[in-house]
């Protein structure tokens, strides 16, 4: 019997998912044994003529990471969604947007304006800018166009399964494709990953506080933190009440707050909306001006909520000032 | 096209305070715009975030957030949380581009009917000159495709 044939991609991501495949380390041994890769950019030498010239649905499966911000990336999508079985979303970009997804807080000139104008570390005094097309001596290259929004894997073609995280912990991954290969998959649509939250499972927990405490939100840098006591009881802005677990705490563990990459349990609709919801309840103040004070010490809210979801978020992206919108 | 805006308002209104002072302006035969979506909910620190978000993203032009006054919380504390989720929420839509006026919290007591009129009005006539709110489609696949299961997102 021929081993089933799967695919890696990456879209707009930061080579992180890969790695996290890497650190499989020697279990990526009896994933090589029990399966054939035909597709990984960036670990092996394929070319995207390998995947067009395979029948529709060789691949049992293709993991494909990273959000959708190009018509390269767009393509490759709707050209492996056709190829593969059964598509993976692997990690939080092509999950939730992820970092990549922060982009929907301006649009594609104010992207390209910081990075090849206004940053500090830019010297473009030509003002170049990417072009879609380039004259080079052997003729015209077509090149990827940027889009002004940045969209995830599901929002551009239809997805199967979500590995969260960022990158997916080694953990997840054994059990998804230990789950591909015996076919003891979940129902569609199912992200592979325990279904309860952070502070479920987190050593901490007998220390979380179950009525409001905080009296003043703090920031990493700015205490020394206790290596036992829940995060939220020292002010600090832990998202593990609203966040998928799965991770084995490992952020907490290394006494820093979770950050939220896992993504949200499948009751929560709006991941930012229910992280503000929490810390916002967690606040221990009832007078207007000791709130609106003690608030003030976020210093950023959305992109702290919605550090990876901004694009899965019901808002979707920030509104433009005109109203009109463009792909 | 030729219709005029008419900008349409979910309010979220508290059991004890806020529908009560909406019931009595009803009694009282107080008129006020018609604009307006009532949805009754138990405490308005019942009222999740996404519950607005939901509603701006469903067509709401705007949201309405009505509890009973500081310290007049049925259930003591509601109407506290209400407001620190509400703080928290105005920044972030601020940040999103949505004007302040869009989304508003009032405390509303059961007597105070003409207060429901009076905010509702002046709502209705803010968010009518801000015209309607257009949220960005989140963007669907575009194909349907032949093989694997298609799950809910």
């Amino acid at each position: 019997m021929s081993k089933p044939k799967v695919g890696f991609y990456w879209c707009a991501s930061c080579g992180g998912c890969e790695e996290a495949v890497v650190d499989l380390a020697t279990d990526i041994l009896s994933v090589v044994a029990a399966v054939d890769i035909v597709f990984w950019p960036c670990a092996m030498d394929f070319k995207r003529s390998d995947v067009e010239a395979m029948a529709d649905g060789e691949m049992a499966v293709c993991f494909i990471n990273g959000a959708i911000r190009s018509t390269e990336q767009e393509e490759m999508a709707h050209l492996l969604r056709r190829k593969a079985q059964l598509i993976v979303a692997f990690g939080s970009c092509a999950h939730t947007g992820g970092i990549p997804g922060l982009a929907n807080f301006y649009d594609r000139e104010g992207v390209l304006q910081a990075a090849y104008g206004n940053a500090f570390s830019t010297v473009n005094p030509e003002g170049t800018r990417p072009a879609t097309t380039v004259h080079v001596p052997e003729g015209e290259l077509e090149l990827p166009e940027l889009y002004d929004n940045v969209k995830t894997l599901a929002q551009t073609v239809p997805v199967d399964y979500y590995l969260p995280g960022c990158p997916p912990p080694v953990a997840l991954i054994v059990n998804a494709v230990n789950a591909i290969l015996e076919g003891k998959l979940p129902p569609a649509g199912s992200v592979l990953a325990p279904d309860t939250a952070m502070c479920h499972d987190c050593d901490r927990k007998a220390s979380k506080p179950d009525k409001p405490v905080i009296k003043e939100f703090k920031r990493p840098h700015q205490i020394l933190i206790d290596p036992e006591l829940c995060m939220l009881a020292q002010g600090l802005l832990c998202l593990g009440p609203e966040t998928r677990s799965g991770c084995d705490s490992a952020c907490i563990k290394g006494n820093m707050p979770c950050t939220g990459c896992q993504g949200p349990v499948s009751r929560v609709r709006d991941y930012g909306a229910k992280a503000l919801s929490a810390l916002a309840s967690s606040l221990d103040a009832n007078d207007d001006a000791e709130i609106t004070t003690a608030l003030a010490d976020i210093a950023d809210p959305a992109g702290t909520f919605y550090r990876y979801s901004l694009p899965a978020s019901l808002l979707y992206r920030r509104l433009r000032p005109n109203g009109g919108s463009q792909k | 096209m030729s219709e005029p805006f008419e900008p349409r308002i979910v309010a979220f209104f508290c059991n004890w305070c806020t529908y009560t002072a909406a019931d009595l302006a009803g009694t009282s035969r107080m008129t006020y715009a018609p604009n307006i979506r009532v949805v009754r909910i138990m405490c308005s620190g019942r009222l999740d975030p996404q519950f607005v978000l939901a509603a701006l993203r469903e067509g709401a032009d705007g949201v309405l957030i009505g509890g009973c006054h500081p310290g007049d919380c049925h259930y003591q504390e509601g109407n506290y949380k209400a407001l620190r989720r509400f703080t928290l929420l105005k920044t972030m839509l601020a940040q999103m581009g949505i004007e302040d006026e869009r989304v508003r919290l009032e405390w509303i007591a059961a007597s105070e009917g003409d207060k429901v009129q009076k905010v509702t009005n002046e709502m209705v006539e803010q968010i009518r000159k801000l015209g309607p709110l257009h949220l960005e489609a989140i963007p669907v696949p575009a194909t349907a495709v032949a093989c694997g299961e298609k799950g809910e997102a």
